[in-house]
């Protein structure tokens, strides 16, 4: 009895969590002068959607957020590989004070050295350039972590043999290492994408042009143009469409997202 | 010699290896501490073109100002709100998602979802959702007759919309590494405790709880962090106010730094940041086995 109560209380929570996204969803189709109002009424129109995308430059956000997001990932995979390794496989003089700097970027993660980092990218004239919304993100200790983990697990036996056959330290790398570390690769992949499609403080503070802002910056933007509750439609879908594609991803590879998740969170 | 020249190899070849990651890691997480850790004994302000040594004089300053002392007061308050109260909420949620029969995609989507939607658009749609007589809490509260509380705009009630809110967003998040840590338990850990009878009460005080302690001070550790962190939807939703009643430190840090262009303050309210969450790094480090985490 106690099961089935706490059963329909989770699943209730379940629609509750849901709520805010499906009512979003609604209200983005609405006609504007239904928007804020309960009363059910079958009125659709793909109106505010085309309004938002006329009124702000959305297409050039969204190339942004799309090269901001590739370049980190990018670079932050090449950086954590190569350290990966040297922490995982090789035994060298300075490896555990070099471990113990590498943890506190995870402690004091670049998120709040916002005001440092702007005079950093100041000094570099780096200000309002989308290479400098994704300089500090280049190197990311947690996916050195993640990676090191994997690599540990992967016997020497595999690396000798491909020695044995010829090949040198990058084809070692590239060959045995990173085919096998695969999965992990996902899980980081997935949570540095959501994490810097999601980032928000940071572009905010240094961007100050239509060509470099990403679009979480182009959606505060948009949104904060609005005094009043009557454009509730129209930032509905502007919102809606920030949250789409990510969201898209994400219903397609459920299964996939939340294991890499658990897998990158389980370490 | 032989082998000496074979070990210098190897360090040159680590070192190698790690100083793509150094550089970036040294030019914008340990420089910029540095120089902030300077800047914060200056006096750097619209007043003062070129910056001055000033000693003590910001921190000083800093204790003096009430506004400080309120975002610290409240930043505590809103880790008290939501560093239990997600976690829990995230154990609970993983129990279920995992041995839920029916419904166990939606069920576990429904909980995990607002991980990956971006702060910013949460502050949209949960500004909405506090509207004073249009918000969707404002229809529902109607049927009790209160349709007409603002909740933004109340000192009192704003922190609690913000804490509700925060819960709603990372509870999912911290679900997932609950559901890792149940993976890890044995099955037979199960068997024998059904063998003797146990009450699912008792099962789960005595074994799964117990177990999944590791799990649950990792999550409350991240949980700790992210509520000095998550400011984005105060930018938004009420920009710290009304009167700083919903204002947390790092807002602060970023208002008085490109609002009031007052670096030497920002700099030193930044140290206030970095000392506090490296505190807590330092109790994570000693006091639980880090073994578990980064071995």
């Amino acid at each position: 009895m106690i099961r089935r109560i706490t059963g329909a209380g989770m699943f209730g929570l379940a629609v509750l969590w849901m709520f805010p996204l499906l009512w979003a969803l609604w209200t983005s189709f609405r006609p504007r002068e239904h928007a804020t109002s309960w009363s059910f009424s079958l009125d659709f129109t793909f109106d505010n959607y085309a309004k938002v995308w006329d009124a702000a430059p959305f297409a050039q956000y969204y190339l942004n957020t799309f090269l901001i997001v590739i370049g980190v990932l990018m670079a932050q995979i090449i950086t954590a590989t190569l350290a990966a390794y040297a922490f995982a496989k090789l035994r060298f003089w300075g490896r555990d004070v070099l471990f113990i700097l590498f943890l506190v970027q995870i402690m004091v993660p670049a998120d709040i050295l916002i005001f440092p980092n702007y005079n950093v990218l100041r000094d570099l004239s780096l200000l309002d350039t989308k290479i400098g919304i994704m300089l500090p993100y280049f190197a990311s200790a947690f996916g050195v972590f993640l990676l090191r983990q994997t690599f540990k697990t992967i016997p020497h036996e595999l690396e000798e043999a491909a020695r044995m056959e010829g090949c040198n330290w990058f084809q070692i790398l590239w060959r045995v290492y990173v085919p096998l570390a695969r999965p992990t690769y996902i899980a980081f992949g997935l949570v540095s994408v959501s994490y810097h499609w999601n980032n928000f403080m940071w572009p905010l503070i240094i961007t100050n042009s239509v060509e470099n802002r990403p679009l979480t910056v182009g959606l505060a933007i948009f949104a904060q143009s609005f005094e009043t509750g009557a454009q509730w439609a129209e930032v509905s879908a502007a919102t809606m469409m920030v949250i789409f594609p990510l969201l898209l991803a994400f219903l397609m590879f459920q299964r996939q997202f939340i294991n890499s998740f658990i897998h990158s969170g389980g370490k | 010699m032989e082998a000496q020249r074979a070990k210098w190899k190897v360090n040159m070849y680590a070192w190698l290896l790690l100083l793509p990651s150094l550089i970036f890691l040294l030019l914008f997480t340990f420089y910029p501490v540095l120089q902030t850790i300077i800047l914060s004994f200056h006096q750097a302000d619209l007043g003062s073109p070129e910056p001055f040594f000033n000693g003590v004089d910001n921190y000083k300053l800093m204790l003096e100002d009430d506004v400080f002392w309120k975002v610290l007061s409240n930043n505590i308050w809103f880790a008290l709100g939501t560093v239990p109260t997600s976690t829990a909420l995230a154990l609970g949620m993983a129990l279920f998602a995992n041995k839920v029969l029916r419904g166990k995609g939606f069920v576990r989507t429904a909980y995990f979802y607002p991980t990956i939607v971006p702060m910013i658009a949460v502050a949209n749609i949960w500004l909405f959702i506090y509207t004073p007589e249009y918000g969707a809490l404002s229809h529902v509260m109607e049927w009790f007759g209160k349709g007409d509380m603002n909740w933004l705009g109340d000192q009192t009630y704003v922190m609690w919309a913000m804490i509700f809110m925060v819960i709603w967003k990372e509870a999912g998040y911290f679900m997932i590494f609950y559901l890792a840590g149940l993976q890890n338990i044995s099955q037979e850990l199960y068997e024998s405790a059904a063998m003797e009878g146990a009450s699912s009460w008792t099962v789960f005080r005595r074994v799964t709880f117990p177990l999944l302690m590791p799990t649950t001070m990792f999550v409350s550790i991240i949980a700790f962090t992210n509520s000095f962190k998550l400011v984005d939807h105060l930018v938004i939703m009420t920009k710290g106010g009304p009167d700083n009643a919903s204002n947390l430190l790092l807002y602060y840090i970023y208002e008085t730094a490109f609002s009031f262009w007052d670096q030497g303050m920002a700099s030193a309210l930044t140290i206030v940041m970095v000392v506090l969450l490296l505190a807590v790094a330092a109790i994570q480090f000693f006091s639980l086995d880090k073994k578990i985490h980064y071995n």
